[in-house]
């Protein structure tokens, strides 16, 4: 008789190259099962107060898309009508062409981390993460199978007879992600999920999350008032204020052209310069500014500076530099870098950040010494005078 | 080596550290203020309950001659009226807690899931009887309830029945009067605990899948368990000694325990006997407490605790 020891052999090999079939099965069903979500002319009052009005938002099929604003905004309020815990007063959901703004909660199919996790207390690590498979009625082998890889995919293998309360915050974290993406829901909801983390750890989730989407493509759906955070993790960001989306876009977009005041003062840092539209140009006081983008409509606008836009001219500006005449207020030295607060002649503070190269660093500037700012004109940006 | 760290305490370093016995009185002092401050709440304790309850037991040693004897409890096993005493004292106290549970669950369900405002009025009516006297409340049970009172003159005017029923004077009466009594006490825990859910552990059943029935079962109910356990544990026990309502409503056919200790001390000046019975009632509900901690703490007020 002779023994067949390829296969064997060939068993360790397959799990060390980690090309698991099963693992890559679910990752491929989920992603197919992501669908699109359309949100038109949401409408949400409590009493006379007006929380969301006339809301529309499309979210593409697999895409990472953020709600910021500032607490009030209406992004938790969207996203629990999202989810059927609140009633809207109008408007339509579909979720892959499919109308579910009456549809109730548990028949929706869609997962949700919470905020404060939402953990059951009661159940382990094991049996939360089953409990989407209990309802389902999937058979005791499969959903054993099933948390196993959920355990896997957020690193928490091993740990599913752990109580609630015997793990950390970044481990709770995880059971809630893998809880809401067991059963391969059509969409994921996230509502802060890692406002309770510590910044270090917020960071390292923020990464592993933004890979995990990656993996398994699932439309998502996320809540956050951080900027980095929306900026760090997502395909595109809709950015609210007072029930209203002002701008949606991706972060590179958003951060670059922001539309309204409101925008850029909430995504990075920005100074605001008055400038004025008249005759086809913009003017900052007596001077045209130069800038690639057409004049807007004749009036009162502002001009969005970013503090490492700006940079300090020595000499003369070459040909495409908008210069601004400014007072040295503060220099304050952070290592790699450095900020300068400076004065325009009108009074407005703004802000310049370089890094410490030797070159800038021989020449810092001095408090209370007149500089030359710049701005290139590609990096003019404007918007409205509210 | 030996001889270099020897040096170094010669060099003038105490071989204890430094400040360690100033720090070792400042901790004895401490310890000394902290009994100090406790002192009066213990002397409390010793006063209004070891000495009482050692008392009782001395009490309960010594027979009607005031010789030193077993027989006041060996009367338990002999008279069969203590026994039935005992077995219609469990029964009453078995079958208020069941009336409370089935009347108190719901209410403190109710209560949880109304806006804040509504429930504080209605949680006003569930603690309104507990500022009214006992005994005012039995007797207005008592006029409610007896041959010729409000219930039955409805029913009969209504012609639902054609005879009174027995509604006082018996073991109904004895249930539906401490009942009342009793509710608040297994519906403020449970509230308690009931309000204490988290509102997104709900919502996060439903969100995975679980119809509102589901969620209730597998969530709500179970993270509920802890305070419908100690609000049963307190019922029962209070029921057990419980006096008033019994010897009223009961019309002298439901003897229960602290009946029978009235009766033994007041109409036949059996101190000895009355203590025995005060005695084996402290036992029993001290045995009971300890079986639901046993049966209850691991599983159910476990959760609680973990949390």
């Amino acid at each position: 008789m002779t023994i067949d020891w390829s296969g064997v052999l060939a068993a360790p090999l397959r799990i060390v190259s980690r090309n698991d079939p099963e693992l890559k099965e679910m990752l491929l069903s989920l992603a197919q099962s992501a669908l699109p979500i359309g949100i038109t002319g949401i409408e949400k009052r409590f009493g006379a107060v007006s929380i969301l009005s006339d809301l529309s938002l499309d979210v593409a099929a697999g895409e990472f898309l953020t709600l910021l604003g500032p607490s009030g905004s209406g992004k938790t309020t969207l996203l629990m009508i999202l989810a059927g815990f609140v009633r809207a007063n109008a408007g339509s959901i579909k979720v892959g062409g499919e109308e579910i703004i009456t549809m109730p909660p548990h028949k929706r199919n869609i997962g949700m981390v919470f905020q404060n996790y939402a953990l059951f207390p009661h159940m382990n690590v094991f049996h939360n993460i089953a409990f989407p498979l209990k309802q389902r009625r999937v058979s005791a082998a499969e959903t054993a199978e099933r948390v196993e890889r959920a355990l896997d995919l957020v690193q928490l293998k091993g740990l599913g007879e752990r109580r609630v309360d015997q793990l950390s915050g970044g481990q709770r974290q995880r059971v809630a992600l893998a809880r809401a993406i067991v059963f391969e829901p059509r969409i994921v909801l996230m509502d802060e999920p890692l406002s309770a983390l510590d910044k270090s750890l917020r960071e390292h989730m923020q990464i592993e999350l933004r890979n995990l989407h990656r993996r398994l493509g699932m439309t998502t759906v996320y809540v956050t008032h951080d900027q980095r955070e929306a900026i760090t993790m997502s395909d595109r960001i809709a950015v609210m204020d007072a029930g209203r989306i002002e701008q949606i876009d991706q972060p590179e977009v958003l951060y670059a052209r922001p539309r309204t005041k409101f925008v850029a003062g909430f995504i990075g840092e920005s100074s605001f310069v008055p400038v004025e539209s008249r005759n086809g140009s913009v003017w900052y006081e007596d001077r045209k500014l130069r800038m690639n983008d057409a004049a807007p409509s004749t009036g009162r606008h502002l001009m969005v500076v970013r503090p490492e836009k700006l940079r300090l001219i020595a000499g003369e500006p070459p040909g495409d530099v908008n210069v601004l005449p400014a007072t040295v207020g503060d220099v304050i030295y952070q290592g790699d870098s450095f900020v300068c607060y400076a004065t325009l002649r009108d009074g407005r503070q703004v802000t310049l950040r370089d890094y410490c190269r030797s070159d800038v660093l021989s020449r810092l500037p001095a408090p209370g010494e007149p500089v030359t700012l710049g701005i290139d004109a590609q990096d003019v940006v404007l918007v409205a005078d509210q | 080596m030996s001889l270099a760290s020897a040096s170094l305490d010669r060099a003038g370093r105490p071989d204890r550290g430094l400040n360690a016995d100033a720090l070792n009185a400042d901790a004895r002092r401490e310890a000394h203020g902290l009994f100090a401050l406790l002192s009066p709440g213990l002397f409390l304790v010793f006063a209004v309950i070891i000495v009482p309850v050692g008392w009782l037991f001395w009490l309960s040693l010594f027979d009607e001659a005031g010789q030193l004897s077993a027989a006041n409890y060996a009367r338990f096993f002999e008279q069969a009226s203590y026994i039935k005493t005992f077995v219609t004292t469990f029964k009453v106290a078995f079958f208020v807690t069941g009336a409370c549970v089935l009347f108190g669950y719901p209410l403190a369900y109710m209560l949880s899931q109304l806006p804040r405002r509504a429930a504080s009025i209605c949680l006003i009516f569930v603690i309104l009887p507990f500022w009214t006297s006992v005994l005012v409340r039995t007797y207005a049970w008592l006029v409610i309830l007896q041959r010729k009172g409000l219930v039955n003159t409805w029913l009969m005017d209504l012609g639902v029945i054609g005879q009174p029923l027995p509604l006082a004077n018996n073991f109904a009466g004895v249930v539906i009067g401490m009942t009342h009594i009793m509710l608040p006490f297994l519906v403020l825990p449970l509230y308690a605990s009931m309000k204490a859910i988290d509102v997104d552990c709900l919502r996060a059943g439903m969100n995975l899948g679980a119809s509102p029935a589901a969620t209730f079962r597998q969530i709500f109910f179970p993270l509920s368990l802890p305070g419908l356990a100690s609000g049963l544990v307190i019922v029962f026990v209070l029921c057990l000694g419980f006096f008033v309502t019994p010897a009223l409503m009961g019309g002298g056919k439901v003897i229960m325990w602290a009946m029978r200790m009235e009766q033994t001390t007041s109409l036949y000046s059996n101190w000895g006997a009355g203590a025995a019975l005060g005695v084996v009632l402290l036992a029993v509900t001290l045995a009971l407490l300890g079986l639901f901690h046993w049966l209850l703490g691991t599983r159910v007020t476990g959760v609680w605790s973990r949390r």
